[in-house]
């Protein structure tokens, strides 16, 4: 174990699983250098073959990893940060998450797309978006929404061993350091999620960038007297369906925590899941804390009103506990 | 020296004068931007234009608010260029209600559209689409107005650039595109990303092409003045590239998370000298040629200095966005 941030986590991981496989290749625009510090040293350690530079081009770089896929490498496409996911988004959309299927499965297509996702940054409406729930709704692709260092090791591992598109999305931030294994076999199930607070009030599911929000509003609850089941969803493709259902059936309350914009949320997808699975425990509504359906403002004040923020969680459930 | 010499009898002293305080204004705009942001006195991050502005300045000299430029993640110059309202820029890098787009937008979004600003823009070769747009509106209304797509050497690798010229060309588009090279996308040299020159790429679309000093506003405001008026006179689109470079970081407090250096210092600073750096050498024309003394380009930069000094003013004291706006303009109502 080591204390780690989540991007020097996630570049253990890429060292890793690089000198493991020599199918596995990395690009990106200023992959070698490194903007938001995921890929430093890997060109150094494993050469400009492996390791490249991009022009910017996200939509040859999104097919280009469908066509090198099928041709029998892993690769690894970065693409700085969630909104230009929209940029190469015909090659996902159209190419990667359909081409197995409407080949009967003829292909095998291994890729890992990375992004950093979500606001806070004040960077505004064209590098804060949540692109989840667009993907969610093609089928054809693997989400993992890491929370912390570790669990970006762990999944990291285990997306780029998967022989699926899989997206791999974080925080930009990355919040605090914490304990990472050092095995270099540590891998996290992707469809898995970790229940990381335990208690009989209500259930949090929290999304990726939202966890460290949530960790906070449970410890608040707690002192407040009010039991929190936390659960880090940790993938949304596929959807841990048993430990939500469970702890629904435990606490019969659930607020969905997820800094998607509310519309066809990943939060109102597991909000369907659960009132279609699990409607008989329910005793209430099943609540979403989400961000409006607008675009992320670039000033603080703003920004803060429409992300949710550690009270807003610990709000909603309030509430939710006063009306029954 | 030589090539500004030889064009300015084109361009009177009042011209190169008016050129002169523009490039001055966008220079020390972002010079302040530059020095406030390590004090943390705005939100969001800054890309400056700094050693650009013979690019902007020049062409935008040219144009009226009925045309139209589209630009990109270092937009101040091309806004500032365009007419917009400097304190409106500032106010809006300082996230305040006061900004021309309310604090909603910041740096990377500095729009102004009733002056033809479509904007900046925070996705690379993103404002392609719209200007191709705003080209094909004026066509249609036959007004003679033009259309102007800024973009970098680094958005000239999006196949977008490609698609932009074809149906500029085959609808006949007023439109130019203004490629800034400034030798770096990001923290890699275009040399690395780019294969062949930017500007042939303009050739097999039957546009004419311009290359072009980008720190010789004279040499600028020349092709810009073929490309302008082969789009008023109908004559379809054109292509300029523009050799510069980019003087400051892709974004300010860039050495505070890259691993290592991706340039030395020293290229840095060849481009900063009397005869390289666009502002530098038409003060040095100046005083050359006797047009102005020591003492005059002081008054200028004290002139300028002070509507700086108003804006930066403005923006600090003006009050923060009202948090009801964060709920509005998303559809028409
Ligand atoms: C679609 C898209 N991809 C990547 C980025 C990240 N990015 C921002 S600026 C930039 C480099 C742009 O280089 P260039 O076009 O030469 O403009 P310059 O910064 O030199 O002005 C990159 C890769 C982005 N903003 N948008
Ligand atoms: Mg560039």
């Amino acid at each position: 174990m080591s204390k780690q941030r989540m991007m020097p986590a996630i570049n253990l991981a890429l060292q890793e699983e690089m000198k493991r496989d020599n199918k596995v290749i990395l690009y990106g625009e200023d992959a070698g250098i490194s903007l938001l510090g995921q890929t430093t040293g890997l060109q150094d350690n494993f050469g400009r073959e492996r390791v490249r530079d991009t022009p910017i081009c996200e939509n040859i770089m999104t097919g280009m990893a469908v066509g090198a896929a099928a041709a029998g490498y892993r690769p690894i496409c970065h693409l700085l940060y969630g909104n230009f996911i929209y940029t190469g988004f015909d090659s996902i959309a159209n190419q990667a998450a359909k081409l197995k299927y409407m080949t009967a499965g003829q292909v095998k297509l291994p890729i890992v797309y990375m992004a950093v996702i979500g606001g806070g940054r004040s960077a505004a409406a064209q590098h804060s978006d949540i692109p989840y729930p667009a993907l969610m709704n093609l089928g054809g692709v693997k989400i993992v929404v890491p929370s912390n260092s570790r669990t970006a090791k762990g999944l990291l591992k285990s997306a780029i061993r998967d022989d699926n598109p899989v997206f791999y999305l974080t925080a930009a931030g990355g919040g605090r350091p914490e304990e990472v294994p050092d095995d270099d076999n540590y891998l996290i199930p992707i469809g898995k999620s970790e229940v990381i607070n335990q208690g009989d009030d209500v259930t949090i599911i929290s999304i990726g960038p939202m966890t460290l929000k949530a960790v906070q509003a449970t410890k608040k609850l707690n002192e407040k007297g009010i039991g929190v089941d936390l659960i880090d969803l940790l993938s949304l493709v596929p959807i841990d369906e048993d430990t939500i259902i469970s702890s629904l059936k435990k606490t019969g309350r659930v607020i969905i925590v997820d800094e998607a914009r509310d519309t066809c949320s990943a939060a109102s997808h597991i909000s369907a899941i659960l009132s279609d699975k699990a409607f008989k425990y329910l005793k209430s509504p099943i609540k979403r804390v989400t961000v409006k359906d607008i675009a992320i403002p670039y000033s603080p004040i703003l920004e803060s009103h429409v992300i949710p923020e550690v009270a807003d969680i610990v709000n909603c459930i309030e509430k939710l506990l006063e009306s029954n | 020296m030589m090539s500004i010499k030889k064009y300015v009898n084109n361009l009177s002293d009042e011209d190169l004068k008016r050129l002169y305080k523009k490039m001055l204004m966008i220079r020390k705009c972002e010079e302040h931007l530059g020095e406030a942001t390590k004090n943390g006195a705005f939100p969001g991050a800054v890309h400056l234009y700094i050693g650009q502005e013979a690019i902007a300045v020049p062409l935008c000299d040219q144009l009226n608010d009925s045309d139209w430029i589209s630009s990109t993640h270092r937009g101040h110059g091309h806004f500032i260029a365009k007419g917009g309202d400097i304190k409106k820029m500032m106010a809006e890098i300082y996230g305040k209600s006061t900004g021309i787009c309310g604090g909603k937008g910041g740096s990377m979004h500095v729009a102004d559209f009733k002056k033809g600003i479509i904007g900046a823009n925070g996705v690379v070769a993103g404002g392609m689409g719209l200007a191709v747009g705003a080209a094909l509106a004026s066509k249609m209304d036959g007004n003679g107005a033009v259309s102007i797509i800024f973009f970098g050497d680094g958005a000239a690798n999006q196949g977008v650039l490609m698609e932009a010229m074809n149906i500029s060309s085959l609808w006949n588009l007023p439109m130019i595109f203004m490629c800034e090279n400034n030798q770096y996308s990001e923290f890699t040299h275009t040399s690395e990303v780019t294969s062949g020159k930017i500007v042939d790429r303009a050739k097999p679309f039957g546009i004419p092409k311009y290359e072009v000093d980008g720190n010789n506003a004279v040499d600028v405001w020349q092709a810009a003045y073929q490309a302008v008026q082969r789009g008023r006179n109908d004559e379809g689109p054109s292509f300029i590239e523009a050799h510069t470079y980019r003087q400051r970081g892709h974004v300010e407090f860039e050495y505070t998370f890259l691993s290592r250096n991706y340039r030395d210092q020293s290229e840095v600073e060849s481009w900063k000298t009397n005869d390289k750096d666009p502002i530098l050498r038409l003060e040095l024309y100046f005083i050359e040629d006797n047009k102005f003394s020591r003492d005059d380009i002081e008054k200028i930069h004290k002139e300028v200095q002070d509507e700086v000094n108003d804006a930066v003013k403005f923006a600090i004291e003006s009050p923060e966005p009202d948090i009801a706006s964060a709920m509005e303009h998303m559809l028409e109502e």
